[in-house]
């Protein structure tokens, strides 16, 4: 079985959000859920010198994030009814709306909010990788739409021997939890998972 | 198809002309069918079965820097989604011109419930928003009553085309220059109409610099993919990242230069913005707005005491530097030297303490760098345009300039002049323009000055040009695809107040696609073509080492009453009566045969119409080296002089000290020889700020380009109208995060969310410009527009609009 996998380069992404909004364009997503979620992180402290001048060490970068389509999906297993479910031929995780109660338990589960509710169908929705594109052979609409070349996807062992295998810098969880199918070159400013300098620059905007 | 669309589609294009160009197109004239835009149903499974989907090429044609090509899929007569530019290779010069989430999400502007669908009148107040539908006959009778009735009474020069930049890159639906629209096609056939000069965009800019390096206008650095050959770049207020976002765009090219060549990259800027994210080696350096002519002055002190500056490029390329190269009307101690080291008329030695207490910018940084930027060579000094847009911007700009100047990076690859970078521009050709009778043109952001008070106005008190005086009050307005009739205009409760008085500026024709706040000032409101309703070119703007054109076909049938612009002046031409001389004798698709016929002359590699047509985008990689400025003068001066008075670079501008004396200036203005710093009326440092102690100021946002896009529900979303403060400043006034907050001065008041950031230096307070003022019952803006804290006093030498400079207070709703 492929698996497959995003990679997101830090040190490219300006934040500008392009993935996230070519995602809802396409699969006409309404305003209150982000399939692709762009978290601005940052921190820092402002000192005043005598002379009243500043002295500061703030430092802020983004990250794009989607589903990762992790080997160990947290929403799969805390689905009740099998709706949430890993895809054999792909790897990609998505829900059958169908059998989805809207319990809303995967959402609660997943470290990174990739399942999204639709209030409107009163049942779970999330990137599902573009799995139809993909069988076609193309990327996904996020992949394809990012103006800055900063995200790619393809089979994960093929990304990871092109970009390596980092995938825990903050604010996103440690890899370790759910091993995410997904593979991040960090910004220069980036901090690893779990710090406690910085903070989520942008909560309201990500949902 | 509604009579209604059938109607509004004939009328847009002819139906023969529509057939030969859709057949072209792929067709799309079969599928004119049930066109339902607005019961677009939200679903996330594209439908099974897509019958009779296209691709229609167009294009984003707003005011960016960049033009970016779109791909609108359109299935039943209806835009399903949006897509990129997917021609072209990975190589840089031949790459996918990637729209950004602005372009991405035009559908939502096509099908918005703000679009306007018929011609209404004004039925209540001006800004009130009421409105009564009318016929396509009696709008244009009105107009046409209005035009003749206001020239018979004041001349021509009492009708105005104010400022509009929605519609940009376009031939026929073009809405800027001004002087390049239908309207003043048609205005030029009927006796003219009263220019402007400048923008509000770059109008310190191209007035300021010019006086440093000779001509008239724009002055373009190098090419910003020629930062391949660089070793540092400092830039000054450049945020390409939210300026120029699309993917040919200046941020794409940035981002290509510095992987190829990983340089350092100093970013002076009060915000750490977007652009200073990314990449791997970036410094930003915080300073207060409108401080910048400080810092460098601080650093030209470091330099100079130092022995850091190029003197044989002082000495062979520039005049003004030292008391030697002083023209012979300057007055001892006018040197840039002496108005460094203190043996000037201010006594002043402009040390890096002094700079310091100015600009928040530590000793020990404006030192270190000082030295970083001299010895580094060669080093590429460059500017956005918002240090220009203070009070100070003119003197901002040619100081910026100075540091080029000073460490003789000027004219050669990887340097610079400090200017804005520039890009090529593949050649192409415009819909061929007639001349305007009328020769009186105005600074563009005194257009309501003109309103009010014409008879004072006139070259040497506001730079009126052309004429030595306004002779007729501003009495007809024009508004074509801008929204400067209130949102990005200065001042919004005071230009409210101007257009009340219906006697003073008697008649305002809005043409638009949305309700926007200039439309609710409308007399007559005229609904405009989208993009994606009409055939047009679409020409690239800041694209790098690649020119593009796209040619933009109507995706979808015109929606409701909607008309092009070209055929609505027809029609007005024929009630005025001047058709013949307007249309002379040629639709829309003849003038683009003809436009593009043109282009060929001019570009011999552009394909046939017809395969432009099926092809959709023409891509030209710029052939040889990156431009680089004043190349051929850096080489040989003697031979190639730049066009300034001396010929060389005009450290020190006679020019400048005769309109400091010549021009009639209220106490505290200023024009300055010299690229001095001069504190400005509405700083940190002026008595104002007693009492509104921050400086606020309206960035280029992610969100919109200016006002468009500003109404889209997925944006706005995911870019919040919020106010970026200071943890400093917010805790010494218990604000936090997410609080609402008021926000005010002597001109308004607003509302709006408190971001809470690092990301800005302590004493200043910005928030995305651009956003739709909204304002309650007492005028206060719920919307949170820039403008109804900006004021309309000009700047001394380009009577600009310093929006930039404004001073405010805040606190917790």
């Amino acid at each position: 079985m492929a698996q497959y996998g995003f990679y997101f380069d830090s040190s490219r992404c300006t934040g500008c959000k392009t993935c996230s909004l070519a995602c809802k364009d396409f699969y006409d997503i309404s305003v209150d859920r982000d399939w692709r979620r762009i978290y601005e992180y940052g921190g820092g402290d402002w000192e005043q010198n005598k002379d009243g001048t500043w002295e500061h060490n703030v430092f802020s970068y983004y990250t794009s994030i989607s589903c990762n389509h992790c080997d160990s999906p947290a929403c799969v297993k805390a689905c009740p009814t099998g709706a949430m479910h890993k895809r054999e031929q792909d790897g990609l995780v998505a829900v059958d709306q169908d059998r989805c109660i809207g319990c809303q338990y995967c959402s609660m589960a997943c470290p990174y909010g990739a399942p999204q509710y639709d209030a409107e169908k009163k049942v779970m929705s999330k990137c599902h990788g573009c799995y139809e594109r993909v069988a076609e052979g193309s990327k996904p609409v996020c992949v394809d739409a990012c103006p800055l070349r900063a995200l790619d996807f393809g089979p994960i062992d093929e990304l990871r021997a092109k970009y390596g295998s980092e995938a825990s810098i903050a604010p996103l969880p440690d890899a370790g939890m759910t091993s995410p199918n997904l593979v991040i070159k960090p910004n220069v400013q980036a901090k690893p998972s779990g710090d406690k300098s910085g903070s989520v620059q942008n909560s309201r905007e990500v949902k | 198809m509604s009579d209604t669309i059938k109607r509004g589609f004939k009328t847009a294009l002819g139906r023969r002309a529509f057939m030969k160009w859709s057949s072209l197109a792929g067709g799309s004239a079969a599928v004119l069918g049930s066109g339902l835009p607005f019961s677009l149903s939200a679903s996330e499974k594209k439908a099974e079965t897509t019958p009779e989907e296209k691709v229609v090429w167009s294009a984003c044609t707003v005011n960016c820097s960049s033009r970016c090509p779109l791909r609108m899929h359109v299935s039943n007569d209806v835009i399903t989604h949006v897509e990129a530019d997917n021609t072209g290779s990975e190589e840089w010069g031949d790459h996918q011109v990637r729209a950004c989430l602005r372009g991405r999400s035009m559908k939502q502007r096509v099908y918005h419930p703000d679009r306007l669908k018929y011609p209404m009148k004004r039925v209540g107040k001006r800004g009130e928003g009421r409105f009564k539908r009318i016929s396509w006959d009696e709008a244009l009778d009105t107009i046409a009553g209005s035009l003749k009735d206001i020239r018979s009474r004041y001349g021509n020069e009492a009708i105005y085309i104010n400022y509009g930049t929605g519609t940009l890159g376009a031939t026929v639906s073009k809405s800027f220059p001004h002087s390049a629209t239908m309207i003043a096609r048609l205005m030029n056939c009927y006796g003219g109409y009263l220019n402007y000069h400048n923008t509000y965009s770059s109008a310190q800019y191209t007035v300021g610099l010019p006086y440093t390096y000779g001509g008239s206008g724009w002055v373009s650095g190098n090419e910003i993919s020629d930062l391949v050959n660089s070793k540092l770049l400092v830039m000054f207020g450049t945020n390409p990242a939210e300026t120029d976002m699309g993917g040919g765009g200046h941020i794409y090219h940035l981002q290509q230069a510095r992987e190829r060549n990983p340089i350092r990259t100093i970013s002076f800027d009060p915000r750490k913005n977007d652009t200073t994210v990314v990449s791997n080696d970036n410094e930003w350096v915080p300073l207060r707005p409108g401080t910048d002519a400080a810092l460098i002055a601080g650093m030209a002190y470091v330099m100079i005491t130092n022995g850091l500056v190029d003197m044989d490029f002082i000495n062979r390329y520039t005049i003004g530097f030292d008391e030697d190269t002083l023209p012979a009307s300057a007055p001892k101690g006018a040197s840039w030297k002496s108005y460094i080291l203190g043996n000037g008329p201010d006594k002043t030695p402009k040390t890096p303490e002094w700079a310091a207490k100015i600009t928040g910018v530590p000793v020990h940084k404006i030192e270190s760098l000082a030295r970083e930027i001299a010895t580094t060579k060669p080093c590429t000094i460059t500017q956005g345009l918002g240090p220009q847009r203070h009070v100070n911007g003119e003197h901002t700009v040619r100081a910026i300039a100075m540091l080029s100047i000073m460490t003789g990076n000027v004219g050669i690859p990887g340097g610079g002049n400090g200017g804005s970078m520039s890009a090529y521009y593949m050649p192409f050709a415009g819909f061929p323009q007639l001349e305007n009778p009328v020769k009186t043109s105005i600074p563009v952001f005194l257009w309501t000055d003109a309103i009010w008070r014409h008879e004072e106005m006139t070259s040497t008190t506001d730079g009126i040009q052309g004429s030595e005086r306004l002779k007729a009050p501003l009495k007809f307005l024009w508004n074509y695809a801008g929204n400067c009739v209130l949102n990005q205009h200065g001042d919004i409760n005071r230009t409210h107040e101007i257009l009340q008085d219906e006697n003073q500026c008697e008649m305002i024709v809005v043409i638009e696609n949305h309700m926007t706040s200039s439309a609710r000032y409308a007399d007559i409101l005229l609904p405009d073509l989208t993009t994606s309703e009409q055939f047009d070119f679409a020409y690239q703007v800041d694209a790098g080492n690649m020119g593009f054109v796209v040619c933009t076909q109507p995706a979808v049938s015109p929606m409701f009453e909607c008309r092009g612009l070209y055929e609505v002046c027809a029609d007005l031409a024929k009630r005025l009566g001047v058709e013949k001389a307007y249309t002379e004798g040629r639709n829309r698709e003849q003038w683009l045969e003809l436009i593009y016929a043109n282009a060929r002359q001019n570009n011999p590699e552009l394909p046939s119409l017809q395969q432009f047509i099926k092809q959709g985008i023409v891509k030209q990689k710029r052939p040889g080296k990156p431009y680089v400025a004043f190349e051929a003068f850096r080489q040989d001066p003697e031979a190639n002089p730049l066009a300034t008075p001396s010929g060389k670079i005009e450290i020190y501008s006679e020019r400048l000290a005769e309109l400091a004396s010549s021009w009639q200036l209220k106490s505290d203005e200023f024009i300055k020889p010299l690229p001095e710093y001069v504190s400005m009326w509405e700083g940190h440092e002026s008595e104002l700020a007693k009492k509104y102690p921050l400086q606020v100021y309206g960035f280029h946002y992610k969100a919109r380009v200016h006002s468009t896009y500003g109404n889209v529900a997925t944006i706005k979303d995911a870019n919040r109208q919020e106010m970026w403060v200071n943890p400093v400043d917010a805790e010494a006034r218990s604000i936090k995060d997410g609080d609402l907050m008021r926000v005010w001065n002597d001109r308004g008041e607003l509302r709006v969310v408190a971001k809470v950031t690092p990301r800005i230096v302590p004493g200043v307070v910005a928030m995305g410009q651009g956003a739709w003022y909204s304002p309650n019952k007492d005028k206060v803006d719920l919307g949170a527009c820039i403008n109804t804290l900006t004021g309309q006093r000009p700047t001394s030498l380009a009577k600009a609009n310093p929006q930039h400079s404004n001073l405010v207070n805040i606190e917790k709703a």
